[in-house]
């Protein structure tokens, strides 16, 4: 059975000490990007009263050279409260917090990629950039087999997978269920989820997001994910190509608008967006993994549903094209367009900093644009 | 499943139907002790007629120390002095937990009762409001002894992931620790912070900011809380510095210590003069570091897995492979604490107390 031992602790003993008050003490769990760029981290602290906002949480450290940040010489680092949600997990008045990672010597982590991403964004606020993000995901067992397939085998081909229900189609759902309601609880714009084509994968939607919300929201989104997957005693990967040969990546497509594409006209607009992003796609496939497309090169395939990494394209409903203008929008004559690139697996700060980079900065050329603060 | 106890299986709704009984005025008090090993805990319940409402309503009791490596069985009686209380997280209000000093027949203190001597120490040190913070790291083992979740016979993947890890192949028996910390708030006891360990099933809570005598009181019952939670789920904790050879951490209780001269403007020269007491008596304090006069600690403290050399003193600011480290942003405020990360995941919190207070604040009246 390819669940953790860790499941199948008694979880009617874990409710009686879950139901025990607290009286006013607080649990903050402090949650960070560690040093391979994919990865969470958490630890807690208690605090004498519930934080009302993200100044009230005090600043904090870990020690980096556990989390493959630092030496162990010199290991102390800082995390910076960023945003707060309610704790799904240990419920109110306890707190989920988000935090920025900053060195000894006050600079930015490596792997901090907020940083950068909120400055472009302060710099673009009157263009009201909204951003939706759809998360896909495999589901897998603690044996490393995506989870309900066979083991030492495949389930029947894609084609009854997507959107599916039945427990022959339809494998995990408890996860994404138990998923949703947390996110829903802790106060994470999720906006929408289904079953994937590829089974035992699924997807969530995140937004719409204003500005460095994004990021925000989604890295806190795959953080409950995380939780609730270890809860369950499964695993889950953002890995794009979790299973080579015939089955689909996981990608993160992301959607994107400004107040001026929501407007009447706004068509032209993203079509001129578009003829931007067409002239600088080395730059946004290097964002749009953390192994400067890497990653992606297993999954841009130009076979299912994906663009080949090696070119360009963009098209109305045409999900074989870098990028997509919904038939919708190109009826409506503004709105929205999805940018299918990303993979699973990406930074959503840095996604969505390129998107504006390019878009709304109207940068030209491979390499990103260097402001005075 | 093979590792989890028997007991663990028993229906828990059965139990709670039991639990549930309302007790009329009656209240239960559960003394708890250490008993002659020095780092096992026992305990055994009373009743009392009205709930108590401090330590003095709490009477004095004896047990047989023949059964717990304490005495003879010709003269077995061993008092139990209540000490502090809590509240009780397993059998709820008004019950109590009472953590207790154990006497000998003759009144004087019983060999593993360290306490006495700590707390004589910070009767005579008050004004300098020392305080204590410390971190219990523990690793979560099977009923068979090898750790829990990982495969049997075998080894989970490299060190690198786990710590303050998220995910099922990352967090190995969180559940241990979320009941435990909410059992610990619960009773009163001042748990501070919690993560996930370097190697995987360990796992490290931190108690404090406790002044004095408080330290070991609130470490030794957030001990017997951890033992208990785990019970209930049907695994086991160990305090064992090394519980596994080779590649894997140890388990440390570093002990982080600021007394108000520390804390307050240019506390920073206090620290330095402390660290430089502790400097000159490094064999002393290693003795008092583990409950076999270092003999633990020697398997834990290699200078590797971001631990000193047994043999050598060191400190520095942020740095993880000395005896004594003091957090970056102490060095930068010139102010706040040190960090002692020498003593072992099964010391004695009141030895460890004693010797740093006496070191740095009494030896030079000696």
């Amino acid at each position: 059975m390819a669940t953790s031992a860790s499941s199948k602790l008694n979880k009617a003993v874990k409710q009686q000490y879950m139901e025990l008050p607290q009286g006013d003490k607080v649990q903050a769990m402090y949650i960070w990007i560690d040093g391979s760029g994919e990865g969470l981290r958490c630890k807690t602290k208690t605090l004498d009263s519930e934080p009302k906002t993200i100044e009230d949480l005090p600043e904090w450290n870990f020690d980096g050279s556990s989390t493959y940040q630092s030496e162990g010489s010199n290991s102390d680092m800082y995390l910076i409260p960023a945003a707060m949600f309610r704790d799904p997990f240990r419920k109110d008045p306890n707190k989920l917090v988000l935090c920025e990672v900053v060195k000894y010597n006050h600079k930015p982590d490596e792997n901090n990629l907020r940083h950068t991403c909120k400055q472009i964004m302060s710099m673009v606020e009157n263009s009201h950039p909204w951003f939706g993000m759809e998360q896909e995901y495999t589901i897998l067992g603690t044996d490393g087999h995506p989870f309900g397939w066979p083991s030492n085998g495949f389930p029947g081909p894609q084609g009854p997978y997507y959107c599916g229900v039945g427990a022959d189609k339809a494998y995990g759902r408890d996860v994404v269920e138990a998923h949703y309601r947390a996110c829903l609880y802790a106060g994470v714009q999720i906006c929408g989820t289904n079953a994937e084509v590829m089974p035992a994968q699924w997807e969530f939607q995140i937004g719409p997001c204003e500005g460095i919300n994004m990021g925000d929201h989604l890295w806190v989104a795959r953080f409950i994910l995380h939780r609730v997957c270890e809860d369950f005693g499964v695993i889950v990967s953002f890995d794009p190509k979790p299973i080579s040969g015939n089955w689909n990546g996981a990608g993160c497509h992301t959607n994107f608008s400004t107040k001026e594409m929501r407007e009447d006209g706004g068509l032209k607009v993203i079509e001129e967006a578009i003829e931007r992003l067409s002239k600088r796609h080395q730059y946004h496939i290097r964002a749009y993994d953390p192994k400067g497309g890497l990653d992606n090169a297993r999954r841009l395939t130009g076979h299912h549903e994906t663009s080949n990494i090696g070119e360009f394209s963009a098209g109305v409903a045409n999900r074989g094209a870098s990028i997509r203008i919904p038939r919708a929008v190109g009826q409506d004559k503004k709105g929205y367009f999805e940018d299918r690139r990303p993979s699973a697996n990406c930074n959503p700060y840095i996604v969505t900093e390129a998107m504006v980079r390019t878009c709304i900065l109207k940068e030209e050329g491979e390499q990103p644009t260097e402001y005075n603060k | 499943m093979a590792s989890l106890s028997v007991s663990s299986g028993l229906n828990k709704a059965v139990r709670q139907q039991y639990m549930s009984l309302p007790q009329g005025g009656k209240c239960q008090v559960t003394y708890i002790w250490i008993d002659g090993t020095g780092e096992g805990l026992r305990n055994k319940t009373r009743t009392l007629d009205i709930e108590p409402t401090s330590i003095e309503d709490i009477p004095e009791w004896n047990f047989d120390g023949s059964s717990t490596y304490q005495s003879e069985g010709s003269n077995s009686d061993m008092y139990l002095i209540p000490v502090c209380m809590f509240r009780d997280p397993f059998t709820l209000d008004p019950n109590k937990l009472v953590f207790c000093e154990v006497l000998k027949y003759n009144r004087l203190p019983a060999e593993t009762n360290h306490r006495a001597a700590c707390n004589k120490v910070m009767e005579q040190v008050k004004e300098h409001c020392i305080w204590f913070g410390m971190e219990q790291e523990f690793t979560l083992l099977g009923m068979d002894g090898h750790p829990f979740a990982w495969p049997q016979n075998g080894y989970p993947g490299p060190q690198g992931p786990y710590y303050c890890g998220v995910g099922a192949d990352n967090a190995y028996g969180r559940d241990i620790v979320e009941c435990h910390y909410k059992a610990c708030l619960y009773a009163g006891v001042k748990i501070c912070g919690t993560n996930a360990e370097v190697m995987p099933s360990q796992w490290e809570f931190q108690v404090g900011p406790c002044e004095g005598i408080d330290m070991g009181d609130h470490l030794w019952v957030a001990r017997f809380l951890l033992h208990r939670v785990c019970e209930d789920f049907g695994v086991v904790a160990t305090l064992d510095p090394k519980p596994m050879k080779g590649n894997w951490n140890g388990a440390g209780c570093h002990t982080n210590v600021s007394t108000k001269q520390m804390r307050e403007e240019e506390g920073l020269q206090y620290i330095e003069q402390a660290i430089e007491k502790l400097s000159k008596k490094h064999t002393e304090h290693i003795r008092e570091y583990d409950p076999r006069g270092g003999e633990d600690n020697k398997r834990r403290l290699t200078g590797l897995h971001e631990t000193s050399n047994i043999e050598d003193f060191s400190a520095g600011v942020a740095n993880r492979g000395a005896s004594i480290r003091i957090p970056r942003q102490v060095g930068q405020e010139k102010k706040g604490y040190f960090e002692d990360r020498r003593p072992a995941a099964n010391c004695d919190p009141y030895s460890v107390t004693r010797a740093i207070t006496n070191t740095c604040l009494l030896d030079e009246e000696e």
